[in-house]
Order: C-alpha cells, then structure tokens, then sequence
C-alpha cells in the first residue's frame, strides 16, 4: 500500500477532524501492534488497526475512510483495553465511521430487501446495527 | 426489598426466558425486581464519539425518567443495555457541562435531570448484596457438577471502568455457578467478541466467531455457556444453525442465561416456555444430568 509522505498532510483537516471527534491523541501510537494482535475480527479488515493508527499519523486518513475495517470493528473494546499508551483505539474507528455516517454515507439501508434474515434477528441487533453504520 | 428494573427491549421478546428467570430467582431472594415505568429504548450501543451529544439522550432520558419515579438505581440483566446506561451515567457525572448541555437538548422534559440514577448489573446486586454464600444455602437443585462455561463477551468488562469483576480475568458467573453446584470451567475465548450486529449484515463474521468460541468451551470440557448478553446470546445460540452447516466438525452446545440455570438451582423449575427460545435443545444435558 503505498503511500506518498509529505509534511503538508500530516495533521491535515480530517486527522484533525478523526481526533476532535475521537478525543483521542493518534500521534501517541508507537505502532507495537497490541490492537491488532488482540482484535477477533482482524482477518475481515483490509487495514489491521496498528496500521489505521500509522496511516492517521502520516496524513493518509482518507484511505481509512474508505476502508472495510472502520465497518467491520464492532467496538468490543480489546484494542482499547490493551494499548499500553492508552488510546481508546475503538474511538478512533468510531470517528471514521461517524464521519461517512454525517455525510449520509453509511453501508447499510435499513430496508428488508437489504437485510436476509430480518424476521429472526432479535430487536437488540437491529437497534444496534442501524445506530453504527446506517447514516 | 423490592430493585427497580430497566429491562430493555430484547428482553420483552427474544430473550423472554432471561427475564422470566430472572424475576423467579429475585422473587426466591427476597429482594423481586419491579420494571421501572415508561422506560424506552437505551440505544444499546454507547456512541464513542465525543461531540453528538444526540447519540446520548435514548440512554440519559430512561435515567432522568428513573429519577422523576424516585429511583436512585436501576438493575440491569441485559449486558449492553447496562453498558450503554451506565456508560451514559458516567459521561454526565464526569463533567458538569456534558449534564447542562444535556439538559438543554432535553427542554421539553418536565424537570432537568441531576445525574442520581445509579446504574447497576444484577450479578453486582448477587455477589455484593444478597452474596453468594447465602445463594448457596438456598440451593434446593444442585447443578450437579455440570461442566459450565461462563461466556462475559465485551461489554460486562470492557471498558475497565465498567467491568463488573476484574475486566481481564473475572470470577463472578463462575463463583455465582459454582455455589449452585456446578463445575465451571474458565475456557480460553470467554472474554471475546462475539462478532455483535455484524451478524446483520456480515454473518460471516459471527458464524466464524461462534464457531472458534464454542469449540474453545468444548475443547475444555464445557457441556453448557452461560451468558448474560441477548445479542451474545443470539450470535452463540441460533447462529449454531449456520456454523454448523458451514463447519463440519462443529458440536453443537446448549447457550442457557445464568438466570435459567440459577432457577432451576432455586428450584424455581424449568418453564417449557423457554424451550422455544433456544435454537440448540437444552433438554438433553439437563435431563442427562437428571436436573429436570
């Protein structure tokens, strides 16, 4: 993945944005890899989350927010858990998702033609779904 | 002493049996659960974000109500209702403005709130106030050693300052199970995700998550899980259906609430109506272990 350093974008506008919403300081990172090591649903994510921390540091935020894994992480909090610098990584994630979901761009529509098995699935997944990635 | 409760959606329909368990094991104690009134949804998932402070009325809103009913605590059974509430509970307490703004935000309510809810889980209300001991001298139906992995998932324990036991390695559903007679067995992915609403939309997801979690109970001798979380529940217990479909070597497990099982130790009984509300049968384990 490769991508173009350059003074100018680090702590760009939406990296300044990520950490505003996030309230979380992302240059803390020093990149030992505990969030990823930890995370269950890793092997789903296009960009592991050390990385997604690495990419906001170097001003690559854009790529994140188009990225699978800010829609994958379902907050279970491990990473957060476990930084031993203290970032709540899972807020980090929160801020990319919030972000597309304020420009109306989520990746779920909450239509029956959208979701297979709507019938079965109890209210507490439905609530909880919409509120994390329907904008 | 009668606790007020705050049941949350999911236990008025999918999760019935956690409720109606409940209630029978609190009624047994001493102390039965009351349903606070009006109450709405929580929300069930806490934002993260620190500036929307929308995201937050569904929760705070349940609790200002709490409050206007005289209620200074609210017990919670479902795992991320008590998360949302309590995490919503500490975000106005921390910081005076956060409460004001609130407040505005909410101005067509009758009177502000002032932040006097005390949100508490009803495993907390177990150990700390009726105490396991004398759980155990009422145990009429002992579990008869059933191997029982207790399954926390994320949000008993995460983030620290929410966990009800020690977040990274907790006693409690076990300490509570074994004073009923069982053998509980602390299996290697207890404490993981379970994939939560990414069952939804991205099944995948939770199928694979199911599968590693419970063949990780099998592997160490687990008979049953135990849970305190519907959507957990729902992810460990009906997604068995797919997972075994998609993993052949996968066993199927019975997922009981710790309610459930706690009744049955009370000799509160086994209600059929239950039975319907669990995909994987329990009645084969707990017959074979002459419990019912």
């Amino acid at each position: 993945m490769p991508v173009l350093l350059n003074r100018k974008n680090i702590r760009n506008k939406l990296v300044k944005k990520i950490e505003e919403i996030s309230d979380q300081d992302v240059f803390q990172c020093y990149q030992c890899g505990n969030c990823t090591s930890g995370c269950p649903v890793v092997d789903y994510m296009d960009i592991p989350p050390n990385q997604v921390m690495r990419l906001t540091q170097l001003g690559a935020a854009e790529k994140i927010l188009k990225s699978e894994t800010i829609w994958i992480c379902a907050t279970c909090l491990q990473c957060s858990s476990r930084c031993p610098k203290g970032i709540d990584v899972a807020k980090v994630m929160e801020a990319f998702r919030a972000i597309n979901l304020r420009n109306r761009d989520g990746i779920l529509k909450p239509d029956k033609s959208e979701i297979e098995d709507i019938d079965e699935l109890p209210p507490i997944a439905l609530v909880s779904v919409f509120r994390k990635i329907t904008g | 002493m009668n606790l007020p409760y705050f049941p949350g959606c999911t236990l008025k329909t999918d999760a019935r049996h956690f409720e109606d368990s409940a209630m029978k094991v609190m009624e047994k104690l001493g102390s039965p659960l009351v349903e606070m009134e009006d109450w709405i949804c929580c929300g069930t998932v806490f934002s993260m974000t620190s500036d929307d402070l929308m995201l937050q009325l569904a929760a705070i809103r349940n609790l200002l109500r709490a409050e206007r009913q005289n209620l200074n605590e609210l017990v919670l059974l479902c795992s991320m209702c008590y998360n949302t509430l309590k995490r919503a509970h500490q975000f106005i307490t921390e910081d005076e403005e956060n409460l004001q703004k609130v407040n505005d935000l909410m101005y067509k309510e009758e009177v502000e709130y002032t932040g006097s809810v005390e949100v508490i889980h009803l495993l907390n209300v177990l150990k700390d106030r009726i105490s396991f001991e004398t759980i155990g001298e009422k145990v009429e139906n002992s579990l008869k050693d059933l191997e029982i992995g207790a399954y926390y998932g994320c949000l008993l324990l995460r983030p620290e300052e929410m966990a009800i036991d020690t977040f990274e390695d907790p006693d409690i559903i076990e300490d509570l199970l074994s004073v009923a007679g069982a053998e509980t067995i602390k299996f290697p992915y207890r404490l993981e995700c379970c994939g939560a609403y990414q069952t939804v939309n991205n099944k995948d997801v939770t199928i694979s998550r199911t599968y590693e979690i419970l063949s990780s109970a099998r592997k160490a001798g687990c008979q049953a899980v135990v849970t305190s979380c519907p959507l957990c529940a729902f992810n460990l217990d009906q997604r068995q259906k797919e997972t075994a479909q998609e993993y052949p070597d996968f066993k199927k497990i019975p997922i009981f609430y710790f309610t459930e099982l706690l009744a049955l130790a009370l000799g509160c009984g086994w209600d059929a109506d239950w039975n319907q509300l669990h995909y994987v049968d329990p009645l084969p384990v707990l017959k074979e272990r002459e419990l019912i």
